[in-house]
């Protein structure tokens, strides 16, 4: 069975202006282990879609199943809990408590989770290596860089095995070769068997996903599978030519 | 969330504002302290005229002569000798539940002991009237019945006449006069201090009702068996308003009063003016502690505005929280626990701040301050109270957040 599936997923919105349907009768699977990306101009329905697969959101029609729990009967509670459990989010502006350090940001989930100290502690530790940034643990997000900001958030959203990754425009705020670095950082967590799904209107992005979802006006426009671009790759063609005066477009490394 | 973890969640959060936190908490610790030193203050007034009425005996009433109509001109009490020591013998004899009943005549003259002299008040009286007044004597021995009955010329001191007349010498067994009389101390009576209208109660000099009426006092009260005013002792409480209206009965029915006239005398219920004024030290500190209670309240207030601002401030805190799994409930009572710590910590500092201001004001004023342990955990509690119940609606907030919107927010 497929980790994600929809069937006639709808929302509607009731505004003062009137009726606006963000997300018209979708329907589609997602397999547990793939890397996908969601792509569309603002307005697509694109972000409905990821509210509404990320369980931050109720469907105004249609079924929705993840990882075998039917979704819309559940309650606010039930909804939080599968976010804890099963669900792991990363956003454009990394959302990190500012007053606390790294490990205590990766803990959050945990904290909800109902672990105890020292085993939150050790596998806080653990994500932090495993998105290489074990030594940075004890800094505060602001003596991070942006791309480090963005690693201890994917820790974060590591922490709890989740089922499902959903990354929410995750290299809007970043450079291109550090959005590059943390693309590269997703298609190793995919090797190793973590399912993601990355939103985006960027084409670029898109491309490194092995499938790649279109919507437009609420409407699934196209789903195809694609030969994802190498990020890693082109990180070695970047720094290659590292020095030069001008930043090289990673269409050089494709 | 465990409540340890929220705790120092809360910690957290009230640190890295500490400036804010503080002028928020500046309301409870204000009102707190405001509490505590107002009840300190209050109960230490309450105890002051407690201990006041202990000094004067209780269930007493005076009976004074007098008030007597002369050719249309009223004299009041005290103008005319009306009562005598008889009329306090009937007293004892036919009221029920009067204990004592002490005949008086009080005078002031001068006392002289060799090289000093000392103007003060002398009492004459009989035993009834330490009965009355619960009064013991501290060295030697009060009257004999003899000493009374025959009228012997000896005194028994209070502790600012032996002090003052005496100095370091011991005054038992010593002579001293009263108007050229040579009197004998027999005895020295305990201190009793001052009194609710801040008289020296110890500045007296007591001698037999007899010697004093021959001795000391005027022609007038040595003729008859006159007295200023007898002292009453009821056995109780309940029995001294019959008991005043029987003894009123009484001596008009002696003093031969027709029925149209006015009394001869004058009863005044000493224990009600005592209740008097503990009902007015009791309204007091009601009034101070509802006047507390307000800047408590206004310290509330205080920190459900912080709060909402907070609320406001953390929206994408609040957001992503819901975001990684955090319930309602634990959101909710994360803020909860922040409004709660805000208050108690306040209402710690109040206490303290409370209490330096009870002790400075007892010292500075001379009043007496009575801090308890329960104001204290009422003044604690009540603050946590005040951050639960003002915490409530900003934290409900909080968690109600939708967390699409709130991760939203810029």
């Amino acid at each position: 069975m497929a980790l994600i599936e929809t069937r006639d997923l709808s929302r509607v919105y009731d505004l003062d202006s009137g009726r606006v349907t963000a997300l018209d009768r979708v329907s589609l699977a997602i397999e547990a282990g793939d890397l996908v990306a969601v792509m569309g101009p603002s307005g697509s329905g694109k972000s409905t879609f990821m509210n509404l697969i990320g369980c931050l959101d109720r469907p105004s029609g249609g079924h929705y199943v993840l990882d075998g729990v039917a979704v819309e009967t559940l309650s606010g509670d039930g909804l939080a809990s599968l976010r804890n459990r099963k669900l792991g989010f990363v956003f454009q502006q990394f959302n990190l408590l500012p007053r606390i350090d790294a490990c205590a940001n990766v803990e959050l989930p945990m904290v909800y989770a109902g672990v105890s100290r020292a085993e939150r502690r050790r596998r806080a530790l653990a994500a932090l290596s495993r998105v290489g940034l074990a030594e940075r643990a004890h800094h505060r997000p602001m003596q991070l860089s942006g791309g480090q900001q963005q690693r201890v958030a994917i820790a974060r959203a590591l922490v709890n095995e989740p089922r499902l990754l959903l990354a929410d425009e995750p290299t809007g705020a970043l450079d291109s070769r550090t959005a590059l670095e943390i693309l590269a950082l997703f298609q190793d967590l995919n090797r190793e068997g973590v399912t993601v799904v990355l939103v985006t209107h960027d084409a670029e992005v898109a491309r490194h996903a092995r499938r790649l979802i279109r919507f437009r006006d609420g409407h699934l426009l196209a789903d195809t599978r694609q030969g994802p671009a190498d990020a890693r790759a082109a990180l070695a063609a970047l720094d290659a030519v590292a020095g030069l005066p001008e930043p090289v477009l990673p269409e050089a490394a494709a | 969330m465990s409540l340890l973890e929220a705790l120092r969640s809360a910690l957290s959060a009230i640190g890295a504002n500490a400036l804010r936190s503080a002028l928020t908490m500046l309301g409870i610790i204000i009102g707190v302290a405001a509490v505590i030193a107002m009840v300190a203050i209050g109960s230490g007034a309450r105890e002051r005229v407690t201990s006041q009425i202990k000094s004067l005996g209780a269930n007493l009433a005076i009976i004074q002569s007098g008030n007597v109509t002369q050719g249309g001109v009223r004299l009041g009490a005290g103008a005319s000798s009306t009562l005598t020591d008889e009329d306090a013998a009937a007293i004892l004899k036919e009221v029920e539940d009067v204990t004592a009943a002490a005949p008086i005549i009080v005078t002031r003259a001068q006392a002289v002991y060799a090289g000093t002299n000392w103007s003060t008040q002398i009492t004459a009286t009989d035993l009834d009237f330490f009965a009355a007044r619960e009064w013991e004597i501290a060295e030697g021995r009060l009257f004999e019945p003899e000493e009374l009955r025959k009228g012997e010329i000896v005194a028994v001191i209070g502790q600012s006449v032996a002090r003052n007349l005496f100095g370091e010498e011991n005054p038992l067994d010593q002579q001293f006069r009263i108007r050229n009389v040579p009197f004998k101390v027999i005895g020295v009576m305990a201190p009793k201090g001052q009194s609710a209208l801040g008289q020296d109660q110890d500045d007296v000099i007591f001698v037999p009702l007899d010697t004093g009426r021959r001795r000391i006092v005027g022609r007038n009260y040595a003729r008859d068996r006159s007295v200023q005013s007898i002292m009453v002792k009821f056995a109780n409480e309940a029995a001294i308003n019959p008991g005043i209206a029987e003894v009123s009965a009484l001596l008009r029915q002696r003093h031969r009063l027709p029925e149209d006239q006015e009394d001869d005398f004058t009863v005044r219920n000493l224990t009600e003016i005592a209740n008097t004024a503990t009902a007015a030290a009791t309204t007091l500190s009601w009034l101070l502690a509802a006047v507390a209670a307000v800047s408590l309240l206004v310290g509330g207030i205080g920190i459900m505005n912080i709060m909402l601002v907070s609320v406001t401030e953390r929206t994408r805190e609040i957001g992503l929280r819901l975001a990684v799994g955090a319930r309602q409930s634990a959101v909710l009572t994360q803020f909860l626990i922040e409004a709660t710590t805000l208050a108690t910590i306040g209402g710690a500092a109040g206490v303290a701040l409370g209490i330096a201001a009870a002790l400075t004001i007892a010292r500075i004023a001379g009043w007496p301050s009575v801090i308890s342990i329960e104001t204290i955990l009422i003044a604690v509690g009540v603050s946590g109270l005040i951050g639960v119940f003002f915490g409530f609606y900003p934290a409900r907030r909080a968690a109600r957040l939708d967390p699409i919107e709130a991760l939203r927010r810029e």
